[in-house]
Formats: structure tokens, C-alpha cells, sequence
């Protein structure tokens, strides 16, 4: 089957209205630009629900919506687990209890927050991982945009890195985070209004829920597991061997729901500024919950259209087949372009691939934004010039929108060029970002934890997850970038699959930065005053609890509202 | 923020959807239609967005006629 698409006018049309307007909104925001305040964290001004969509769509990148979509075709329904177990609990976190010491210390960006509560090296570790890690993110965006679009359309594979580059820059450049963040909401409504017809009228094609269930059956024997294995989310997580994941429940909650997941939502300045970007404490702390409620409903948006790709695929004689890669095996990561061609007649398909669009670009943008704003604070202001006048950080976030543009265009570059530094460089990142979590924990609610203690638990954590890595290797995979090479002969200890490798590699990065920095906390001295920590650290800190507001609409009660709504979600795909 | 982000929000969609109402009248009964189900989604979906293009600028205009200083959700 051919994987080209044939555009209309009407798409394109469609294509130019929308960048019409995402240009537009940083031209209106350009006149309140003024302090460096505004363009980092847009004044904080910005209304709860307007940070909260904008929370949840700077993570929906590209990665998101073409992944969950190819993870829904290959393992069905529980690639839900990436939702309603690994982010869900975690944004209810992150707004109950991790919120009131980002927004309440006033720092500026989550590095400036280990500054504040601990010290300077520790800062200024993640400051430079995190700024590297974010153009390299957004570079991979980048590339990716633009072979999914040469592959698909035809288009010219330059010309769509560098209009896509230019885009994100003119509206950033202009509008700072404040432009990012309203391009993001207009970006989330895109999205869901996008894709929302793709799900119906393929659910329509394959005779609802029960219809996909009955073709999904075909699809878990023909490879060998239980008839429900692609429609039941936990009912095959007793073993490994059980489920096309790979992976048993301990590990799928440890890993995924708690150390990753909780590293992630709670520590990633990408998201985290949204929410630091908020009008109010109380709205800073509504921003993850409201947030979390649309990302419950997600699967349904981004999972579904993969698993009626498989569902098609196995069924033949559907007109529609997942194409194949070179080694046999189904090239996953068609499955939601393909779908797009499928079932959209010309009109609507340049909305859907405008949602896709948007969705890169969302991703991009989100890197940008935090790139330009740890860049000038945490390394520029901090490092090279501490006493620059307020509009000399302007012009500087400005001119480092521009370098972190050009540096991800590089990086663009590269990746076309030699993927496997691309894979690589996501591994080392993994290696940084798995411990975090412990550090951030340990320092929010527990006041003796110290400087050297964060910052050699972190240097630990990272270097337990890069030996876990090294001595144990997924069944059937040669040694080296997959793991595995720390050992001559044979692995330590073989994994039934990568993302079990990957759960149990978060889990012993987690394990050794807590002891570690536990141990060394103990064994070093608190230079820090309890008065200092006031504001970062819970119990230093005084609670503020308003009676006013009836408890579901405290932090509290919502967070608890969106518990039981995704564990009812659980139980219903059980 | 002197922008209501609704508004702009609410001008595209009203805009797209007129522009997918259009086009599926154009092309009603059209063979390309087998795609999606023998089913007129350009007309359906275009509608949609009108309605929630519309929606949103009515939102954003009484939002913008409120007093400023006045959001109720500052606590």
C-alpha cells in the first residue's frame, strides 16, 4: 500500500489559516513583552485553566501522539498504564504538595530552586543537563516533523525543518513564554478536535468497542497470547511472558508509576513552568490537577487509533495494512499518519494533519521556552554576568530563543545524519533524569537533607542507572547501545523486554540517590538555617489552608476527585 | 494579560469551520466520501467547530466586558 498522501487545496488552506494564527498571537503579545519577568514567566499572569491546558500540552509532542498511537498497536489498551498509572498520580502530586515550595520560593526555574534549597553545584548540574537536554529534545522533534512529512506528503525535507524552525521563533521571539503557553492551548484544542473525528469514524468502521475488542482477539493469538491480552489493561500483568509489554505489575508501578513518572511531572522545569507561570498560588496548584482531568481521556484519543490500525492490519481485506520495515516487523509509528490517510477525505485530513503539526510544534516550543529560561538565569546570570540591567536579560532570552532555535536545527541535522548518536544521547539523558525524583523528595520534606548529599546522591543515582544498564541486557538483543556492556561474557541479568530494562533501571537509579543521599546528608553539615529553608521545605513552611472554598475545590479535594476518576478508569479497562 | 487567549482560540475554529462546512457542500455526495464511511464528515466536523469557534469568542468578549482586577479566581 502506498504510504503517500495526496493533498487538496482546501488542506492547505487549512494549514495556512492555522499558522496565520500562531503567528498572530505573538505579534498581539509582542506590546507586553517589557520585563524579563514577562517573557520568562509571562508576569505571572496566566489563569489557571489557560496554565493547566498549556501544562499538558507542552508535553505533547510529537513523541506523544505518534508513540502512544504505535504503542497502542503493539501492546493494545495497557499503554493506558503511561497515563492513568504513570502521570496521573503524579500531577495530583505535583499540585497538592510539590507546588507550594516552586511557587512559593519565587524562584524563577526548578534550578534555581536546588540553588535556593541546596547549593550551587547541585543547581548547576541540572541547569546544564536540563539545557542540553532541551534542544536535543527539540531537534529530535524537528527531525522527526520533518521525515514523517517527506515520507508522507512528499515535502522537502530542509524546507519543512527550517519553516517549522522559523515559526516557533518568530512567535517565541516575540511573545516570550506567554506567546508558548496561549499557543499551547490553541494547540491542545487543535489536537483534540483533530483527532476526535479520526477515533469515531474509525470506532464507526470497526463496529464500536465491542467490535474492536472481537478483531483485537485475532491480533493477541495470532502472536501467541490470551485473547484479551490487547484490550484488558492489567488482567495479564501476573508475569512478563503474559502481556506484549513485557513487563510484571511491580515493576510497571515502581518504574513507570512512581520513579519515572514522578521524575518527570514533578521535577521537569518544562512542565513545571507552566504552572510557575500562573496568576496565583492557588491557580499555580490547580494547574497539574486541571490538566490532569483531559490527560485521563487521552487513550481514547491517541491509543484507540493505533489499536484499530493493528486491528485493520490483522483483519486483510480492510484496504488498510501497517506497512512493514526492512526486518519484517510492522512499522508502528505509521499507524496514526496512515490512519489519517485512511479515513479522512480531503477537507477534514488538513485538520487532522494540522493537529499533527501542531503537535510537533507544541513539543518544540515547550523546549524552547524552558531552554531560553535556564539558559539566561541559571547558567548566564548566574555564571557568566550577574549584574546585568533587567532589559540586558530581555535581550539575552531573546538572542538565546534564537541560538536554542539554531542549535535544535543542528541537532535536526545530526539526527538525519546518525541516529544512533540521537539513541545514545537519550540514554545518557535517562541516566541524568532517573534519580531526580529522590532529590527533590528528600529535599521538600526533609530538612536535614543537605548540599553534598543532593548533589553526590545525584552523581550516584546517575552513575547505579548507567551500571544497571551496562550489566543486564533485553532477551535477544546484542550488546552495547541496548545495554549489556559492562560485561564481556554474558549479562548480569536478562530482562524479557526494553521497557522492563527501562523500569528496573529507573527503580535502582531512584533506590541508590535516596540512600546515598540520606547517608552522606547525615555525615555532612546543614549549612543552611532553618530560616533559610522557610518556604522550601514542608515543614518549615506554614500551611495556608482557606476555608472559604468548599473542599473540592481545595488542591486537596480536587486531587482526590481525580484519583477516583482514574481509578474507576482502571477498573472499567481492568 | 491584555490578550484573552479565547478570543483568537474562537476566531480560527469559527474560521475552519466555515471553511469545512463550505467545502462539504461543494462536495456532497462526492466518491471521496467512501473514505470516511459514505459519511459527509466535512459537514458534520465543520459544524462542530462553528459551534465551538463561536463559543469560545462569546466567551472571550464577556470576559474582556468584565471590569479588569476582577478574575474570580484570584483567592
Amino acid at each position: 500500500m502506498d504510504q503517500g498522501i495526496q493533498l487538496g487545496g482546501i488542506d492547505y488552506l487549512i494549514l495556512i489559516v492555522y499558522f496565520a494564527f500562531v503567528l498572530g498571537i505573538g505579534v498581539a503579545l509582542r506590546r507586553y513583552q517589557k520585563t524579563s519577568e514577562d517573557f520568562f514567566l509571562s508576569g505571572r499572569s496566566i489563569p489557571a485553566w489557560v496554565a493547566g491546558l498549556a501544562f499538558l500540552s507542552a508535553n505533547l509532542g510529537a513523541q506523544e501522539v505518534i508513540g502512544m498511537a504505535a504503542s497502542g498497536a503493539k501492546y493494545g489498551i495497557a499503554t493506558s498504564h503511561f497515563y492513568w498509572v504513570g502521570a496521573i498520580p503524579a500531577m495530583v502530586f505535583v499540585g497538592v504538595f510539590m507546588m507550594p515550595f516552586y511557587y512559593g520560593s519565587r524562584a524563577r526555574s526548578v534550578p534555581e530552586y536546588l540553588k535556593l534549597r541546596f547549593d550551587e553545584k547541585t543547581r548547576a548540574f541540572n541547569a546544564i543537563s536540563f539545557a542540553t537536554m532541551t534542544v536535543f529534545s527539540s531537534g529530535i522533534s524537528m527531525y522527526a516533523l520533518a521525515k514523517l512529512f517527506q515520507v508522507l506528503l512528499g515535502w522537502n525535507f530542509n524546507l519543512s525543518i527550517w519553516i517549522s524552525a522559523l515559526i516557533v521563533l518568530v512567535y517565541i521571539y516575540l511573545g516570550g513564554l506567554t506567546s508558548a503557553i496561549y499557543n499551547e492551548v490553541l494547540q491542545f484544542f487543535l489536537i483534540v478536535l483533530g483527532f476526535a473525528p479520526l477515533v469515531w469514524l474509525g470506532m464507526r468502521d470497526v463496529g464500536g468497542w465491542s467490535g474492536l475488542v472481537s478483531r483485537l482477539e485475532k491480533v493477541a493469538t495470532g502472536q501467541g497470547y490470551a485473547p484479551g491480552a490487547w484490550t484488558d489493561s492489567w488482567a495479564h500483568l501476573h508475569s512478563p511472558q503474559a502481556n506484549p509489554m513485557g513487563v510484571e505489575w511491580f515493576g510497571m508501578i515502581m518504574g513507570l508509576g512512581f520513579v519515572l513518572s514522578f521524575g518527570y511531572w514533578c521535577t521537569d522545569f518544562l512542565v513545571v513552568q507552566r504552572a510557575m507561570a500562573a496568576e496565583s498560588m492557588a491557580a499555580a496548584r490547580r494547574t497539574p490537577l486541571i490538566a490532569a482531568v483531559p490527560k485521563m481521556l487521552f487513550p481514547f484519543l491517541v491509543i484507540f487509533p493505533g489499536m484499530i490500525a493493528i486491528a485493520l492490519t490483522y483483519q486483510g481485506g480492510a484496504g488498510f495494512a501497517l506497512p512493514k520495515m526492512a526486518d519484517g516487523t510492522y512499522d508502528y509509528t505509521m499507524a496514526i499518519p496512515m490512519m489519517l490517510g485512511h479515513y479522512f477525505p480531503p477537507g477534514i485530513l488538513g485538520l487532522g494533519l494540522t493537529a499533527l503539526m501542531a503537535s510537533f510544534m507544541s513539543g518544540m516550543a515547550g523546549n524552547v521556552t524552558a531552554f531560553n529560561t535556564v539558559f539566561t538565569y541559571d547558567i548566564y546570570q548566574s555564571y557568566l554576568k550577574k549584574d546585568g540591567s533587567d532589559a540586558h536579560y530581555l535581550w539575552m532570552g531573546r538572542m538565546t530563543t534564537v541560538v536554542g532555535i539554531l542549535l535544535s536545527v543542528a541537532t535536526a541535522y545530526l539526527a538525519s545524519r546518525f541516529n544512533n548518536i540521537m539513541d545514545f544521547l537519550q540514554l545518557v539523558f535517562a541516566f541524568v533524569n532517573a534519580p531526580l525524583f529522590a532529590t527533590f523528595l528528600l529535599g521538600m520534606f526533609w530538612k536535614r537533607a543537605t548540599g553534598h548529599g543532593a548533589f553526590f546522591g545525584l552523581l550516584l543515582g546517575t552513575a547505579a542507572a548507567t551500571v544497571h544498564h551496562g550489566l543486564t541486557l533485553p532477551f535477544g538483543a546484542d550488546a552495547g547501545i541496548k545495554g549489556g556492556w559492562l560485561l564481556a561474557a554474558q549479562p548480569l541479568h536478562g530482562y524479557p523486554s526494553e521497557m522492563a530494562q527501562n523500569f528496573w533501571t529507573a527503580i535502582w537509579a531512584f533506590g541508590v540517590c535516596f540512600a546515598a543521599t540520606i547517608l552522606i546528608s547525615v555525615t555532612t553539615r546543614q549549612r543552611q538555617s532553618d530560616e533559610a529553608l522557610k518556604g522550601l521545605v514542608y515543614s518549615l513552611t506554614p500551611r495556608a489552608t482557606d476555608e472559604s472554598v468548599p473542599w473540592w475545590k481545595t488542591p486537596g479535594g480536587f486531587g482526590v476527585l481525580v484519583i477516583a476518576m482514574v481509578v474507576a478508569l482502571n477498573a472499567i479497562f481492568w | 494579560m491584555g490578550l484573552d487567549i479565547r478570543t483568537p482560540i474562537g476566531a480560527m475554529f469559527l474560521a475552519l469551520g466555515v471553511l469545512l462546512v463550505g467545502y462539504g457542500m461543494m462536495t456532497n455526495g462526492a466518491e471521496m466520501y467512501a473514505r470516511s464511511g459514505n459519511y459527509n464528515i466535512n459537514l458534520t466536523w465543520g459544524a462542530v467547530l462553528v459551534v465551538f469557534g463561536a463559543t469560545m469568542l462569546f466567551l472571550g468578549r464577556r470576559g474582556r466586558a468584565k471590569p479588569p482586577g476582577g478574575r474570580p479566581s484570584d483567592r
